[in-house]
């Protein structure tokens, strides 16, 4: 009798891993119906390709932005969606490695990997491939046929850190970080500069959640921050973000009259700041992962290649940018200054800092 | 000194509501003999259920949309934890692998249900969730308001109300003594005429109903969408906390208490004179070293219901 039981549970948590694994199971069949029709009517001989990780192609942030940069590029050239570009979703971990090989076997010539969640795949995948070109974003993968696609973080972050600089009436800002990290610190490093080059008098808290998930912990440091008169915080931190937005809303709320602000990260957070007829995002450190694809599909496509390389894509290539959505908050001299700050970086005339060693050597310098 | 506590004490308040409600329905389940690994999973559910009615009837029921969407997943939260108790209760299977297997349905059904409704693997933000608010009169009280009536969650309150509304069932009445009974010693239990498995039964789905509040408060008040990360570990910490309260409501409240205390204590620190050459790491180290130290009986002993754990089989000695 007992055993039956046991076999019943058994069943009862496969269900769970069943039903998580099901979702994929439709959309997949269904792509590689398109790709395969892809390959018969192929009109160019260079295709392009990319895999998202499992935020999806509708995330909303940068596996959405490939896409769009993917889409662009095709009408560029002309070239119909699934003829000569496509993407596969990635519903789970373990549909990175069939997604790449089955983008491989329909021939993309150039193949994103979107996300730092895919490097050890790429970098197996790479290895048995290496007529096929490959690139992923946000992460190094040491690969001859690999481009390592890299951000300029620390120049974006300087930019809204000019903005909250001008914005803050308390002299007090704040950044909350996910998880500190090399990546991350390229971040702070950014906004405590640009920050200090504005008023050197203005204090900067820094504080690391240590998840890019914890809510709660977001919300309880946006909590003491407010308390302690820091009116601006930036945040680089993923999900935890939320419980910063959560916490600020919920003060502006209560207390319309209270300027306190959000600085959003990787695409433009205006949405998550709304609160009733208030936004407290003021703007946002925004990556366009669509400008580097696009720009590296048509590098590709003139046999231009960049494997093993690793392209540093920032406020040069226009990959890098700052979100003026918030048109009350965004008044006019905030973006003056943000520009006459951005002329300052493209002409040379300052190197933004991206780790904390020459964050100090920069303040040393103001 | 006093302003650090009036910055410590609403965000520890905040912190600690969702482990409150779901600690609670841990004691209530593990003092009928049933051990519940399952809170973890049924917060999952409670979180998406509350997040998910959220969205779907903001418009149409406006202000009151929060409150319902708790009380719906609080239903959905008893209804899901009837799994656990058919399977380790009539079904006498292993209590803690069939937990885990809810914790593992939970999170696969919530992000399937996530990505088959809405397209991604994330909801939007919900558009009316929970809000602090400063209770009138109280609040002007000076230095008591500001720390515990300014800027708070109702639901903290209620949290607290709950868990004196459990202690006084669990204690003070006969079907509390009768379920604490089924959890020591079911045999004797039963031939003085209770029905073990209906008590079993009712403690089961009441912890799944305050697990499924407990996740909802959470995802209502701090996280504003679901997602697989939505609730990783509050569960497990809220069980923790069980078990550091010594299987009483009061002491499950006040440690789940403790637990924000900590949380909110760590973060603040560095703008405490004296915390500030502590390391963060212990502070948040702190209340997984002391439920430790509590299970290891250093800090009296931690007595767990006799009959926990173990399936009751009618009829055996």
């Amino acid at each position: 009798m007992r055993k039956n039981w046991t076999l019943l549970l058994a069943l009862l948590l496969s269900v769970g891993m069943v039903l998580a694994a099901c979702g994929g199971g439709a959309d997949k069949e269904e792509e590689t119906k398109d790709a395969d029709k892809g390959e018969e009517e192929t009109t160019t001989d260079f295709k392009v390709a990319m895999v998202t990780d499992i935020g999806g192609v509708d995330d909303k942030s940068f596996n959405q932005s490939a896409w769009e940069g993917l889409k662009a590029w095709g009408e560029e050239h002309g070239i119909e969606e699934k003829k000569g570009f496509d993407y596969a979703q990635s519903n789970d971990k373990a549909d990175y490695m069939p997604n790449l090989t089955r983008l491989i076997r329909d021939e993309y010539n150039m193949i994103f990997a979107i996300g730092f969640e895919l490097k050890e795949d790429l970098n197996k995948v790479a290895k048995q491939y290496p007529d096929t070109h490959f690139a992923i974003v946000d992460d190094v993968v040491e690969q001859d046929n690999v481009a390592s696609i890299n951000f300029k973080e620390h120049q974006g972050s300087f930019l809204v850190g000019v903005a909250a600089a001008m914005k803050t009436k308390t002299n007090k800002v704040g950044f909350v970080g996910g998880v500190d990290s090399p990546l991350i610190s390229k971040f702070e490093s950014g906004f405590i500069a640009g920050v200090k080059s504005v008023n050197p008098d203005i204090e900067v808290d820094v504080q690391y959640a240590e998840s890019f998930g914890a809510a709660d912990k977001g919300k309880v440091i946006a909590s003491n921050m407010y308390n302690n008169d820091i009116d601006v915080i930036y945040h680089a931190s993923g999900g935890t973000g939320n419980g910063v937005f959560n916490e600020a809303k919920d003060l502006k709320k209560n207390d319309p009259d209270r300027d306190i602000w959000v600085i959003g990260v990787d695409r433009d957070q205006h949405e998550e700041g709304q609160i009733g007829d208030h936004n407290v995002t003021l703007t946002s450190m925004v990556k366009r992962v669509d400008v580097a694809v696009h720009d590296l599909s048509n590098k590709a496509m003139n046999g231009e290649h960049h494997g093993g390389e690793v392209l540093e894509y920032g406020l040069e290539e226009d990959a890098i940018n700052v979100a003026t959505t918030n048109e009350d908050a965004m008044t006019q001299d905030i973006i003056d200054a943000v520009e006459d700050w951005k002329e300052k970086i493209l002409s040379g005339d300052i190197e933004v800092p991206k780790t904390r060693e020459e964050t100090e050597k920069f303040l040393e310098a103001l | 000194m006093i302003d650090v506590l009036q910055s410590i004490i609403p965000t520890a308040l905040f912190f600690s509501a969702p482990l409150i409600f779901t600690a609670l329905g841990g004691v209530f389940s593990e003092r009928s003999g049933v051990v519940n690994i399952g809170l973890e999973g049924l917060m999952v559910m409670g979180a998406f259920v509350g997040i998910v009615f959220n969205l779907t009837f903001a418009d149409a029921l406006g202000g009151w949309t929060p409150w319902i969407s708790i009380i719906v997943a609080t239903f959905v939260g008893a209804i899901f934890s009837i799994i656990h108790a058919v399977a380790s209760v009539s079904f006498r299977a292993d209590q803690v692998v069939s937990g885990v297997a809810i914790n593992f349905l939970a999170l696969g059904l919530g992000v399937y249900l996530t990505k088959q409704w809405y397209g991604k693997g994330q909801t939007e933000m919900v558009s009316q969730p929970f809000f602090s608010n400063d209770i009138p009169f109280l609040s002007d009280i000076p230095i008591i308001g500001p720390m515990f009536f300014k800027g708070v969650y109702t639901t903290s309150y209620i949290a607290i109300l709950f868990a004196v509304i459990a202690w006084y069932i669990l204690y003070k009445t006969p079907f509390g003594l009768r379920l604490r009974s089924v959890g020591e010693h079911p045999m004797a239990a039963d031939t003085n005429g209770i029905n073990v498995y209906k008590m079993r039964y009712i403690a089961v789905i009441i912890s799944g109903a305050l697990g499924g509040l407990g996740g909802s408060v959470f995802a209502l008040t701090i996280a504003s969408n679901f997602s697989h990360s939505t609730i990783v570990g509050q569960g497990f910490i809220s069980l923790a906390a069980v078990i550091f309260g010594k299987w009483h409501p009061l002491g499950a409240l006040g440690a789940a208490l403790f637990f924000g205390l900590a949380q909110s204590l760590s973060v603040v620190s560095s703008s405490v004179p004296f915390l500030a050459s502590v390391p963060d790491i212990f502070l948040l180290i702190a209340p997984y070293v002391l439920t430790i130290l509590a299970l290891a009986g250093f800090i009296g002993r931690a007595d767990a219901p006799k009959a926990n754990g173990v399936p009751y089989i009618k009829g055996t000695r």
